[in-house]
């Protein structure tokens, strides 16, 4: 396996280089946002420096200020909510399961998408520290939660020149399930 | 007394419901690490060794810190084994309601029931019909819990074959997994029902997620290859391991149909059994 490259936020051109496939080392403030933080942020405006900011599509369980599980959501239900964020200059989407075409489109020459394992949230508790919260109203899961990780271990899964794992993964699976379409001899 | 003797048996009921879902949500059994760490030492694509590595640590950690592998902790399935002495009685599911809100409370489980129309969340894990309670008769007094992440429940299916189709079963269960790739949080455990009714075959497939996985027939390895051949993974990123295993149950069927259900289970394959103290 090719050595993880360490990556620190606010991030730069850097992430512009990096290609689907290669595993990072994440560190520095990460925001957390899923279905209602965004619509919220569209609303109100963004209420972080969005400028090289990373987004991560997580619902934590926070306790006394501590982060006991944070495990990636489904980025896809973030589908046709990140456009506003990545025009920001927002340069990292962080979650699990992939994103859409669009998404893609909106990723080339301006940042990546970067997969966390689901279910992980045990591993990931253990790479952060809780620095801050927005929107606290919205409830724990919907919450934007400010998080300083310490070299959570991502790959990214949409490059900035279009590459996606997930859409050759589903190609190749598709190609393979072909063979049962064919009609009997 | 026979009252105070009955109150006992149902705290021990309740207490054991609570200690079965803490072990199982933050402890994987044996045969699932096993499964695990077996597919990570066979699996040659670099994405999916990278998310091998993050699984087995992710698993550590939980077991260290006393804390749920997942922030799903899912919806208590439970399944109650009655030995003679044991008659089946309403206050027996309210005992278990009982042991799933202490859980809810103390470990903590994500209060993850709600009605369904209204969506308003109990927020103690339980409602209606939930816990979803399954009965057996046995020897022994058991509590088995099966946390139910949403995740893989949602990209599971059924459906009723002609009796004709037997050899549609294989591109029934393959298409499943096409049609979740990454969804399910993958590698899975496939729990595959065949026969009995529409209900029944749903029933014997989310039973068969209860077998231990570290041993497949020669059928559940034939079914299991065939979804791997996909290729989709772990977490829809490619790799050799889309499936840890895929466990099939049984049951006799009307001549005229042939019902198969396949549910889903992700890695967290969470499961486990307390013994109910009895005086």
């Amino acid at each position: 396996m090719k050595k993880p490259v360490q990556l620190k936020t606010p991030l730069g051109i850097e992430v512009l280089a990096l290609s689907a496939g290669d595993h990072v080392r994440l560190s520095g403030i990460v925001y957390t946002a899923r279905d209602e933080a965004h619509l919220r942020m569209m609303k109100d405006g963004i209420p972080f420096d969005p400028s090289g900011a990373a987004v991560y599509h997580c619902g934590p369980v926070i306790q006394n200020n501590r982060i006991i599980a944070a495990g990636p959501t489904t980025s896809a239900r973030m589908n046709t909510l990140s456009g506003f964020l990545l025009d920001r200059g927002v340069a990292a989407l962080i979650g699990k399961g992939g994103m859409g075409s669009a998404v893609r489109e909106q990723l080339k020459g301006r940042g990546v998408y970067l997969a966390f394992t689901g279910g992980c949230a045990a591993l990931a508790a253990s790479h952060m520290t809780l620095k801050g919260v927005y929107y606290e109203d919205l409830g724990m899961a919907e919450a934007v939660w400010v998080i300083d990780l310490d070299c959570l271990p991502l790959i990214v899964g949409i490059d900035a020149k279009g590459n996606d794992i997930f859409d050759a993964v589903r190609a190749r699976a598709t190609k393979e399930f072909a063979r049962y379409q064919k009609p009997k001899g | 007394m026979v009252t105070s003797k009955r109150s006992a048996l149902l705290r021990a009921l309740a207490l054991a419901t609570a200690d079965a879902l803490r072990e199982a949500v933050i402890y994987l059994p044996p045969d699932v690490k096993r499964a695990i760490g077996l597919a990570a030492a066979r699996e040659t694509n670099p994405a999916a060794k990278g998310e091998f590595e993050n699984l087995i640590k992710n698993i550590a950690v939980a077991e260290e810190l006393g804390v749920p592998l997942c922030q799903d902790t899912g919806v208590p399935v439970v399944y109650l084994t009655l030995p003679p002495n044991v008659p089946l009685t309403r206050d027996l599911y309210d005992a278990v309601a009982d042991g799933v809100r202490r859980a809810s409370e103390a470990v903590p489980l994500r209060p993850n029931v709600v009605d369904p129309l209204t969506r308003h969340n109990s927020n103690d894990n339980t409602g209606t019909g939930m816990p979803a309670i399954h009965t057996r008769s046995g020897e022994k007094f058991l509590v088995t819990v099966l946390p139910k992440g949403a995740g893989a429940e949602n990209v599971s299916r059924i459906t009723m074959l002609l009796p004709s189709q037997k050899d549609e079963i294989e591109k029934f269960v393959v298409e499943t997994m096409l049609l979740a790739e990454g969804k399910p949080c993958p590698p899975v455990v496939l729990g595959i029902g065949i026969g009995g009714t529409f209900d029944g075959a749903a029933a014997l497939a989310k039973e068969a997620l209860l077998l231990p996985i570290d041993e497949m027939t020669t059928f559940e390895q034939q079914l299991c290859d065939a979804v791997n051949r996909l290729g989709i993974g772990p977490m829809g990123l490619g790799g050799d391991t889309t499936a840890l295993a895929v466990k099939v149950k049984a049951a006799a069927c009307h001549t005229a149909s042939l019902p198969v259900a396949v549910n889903v289970q992700c890695w967290a394959c969470r499961r486990a059994t307390v013994a109910v103290k009895q005086e």
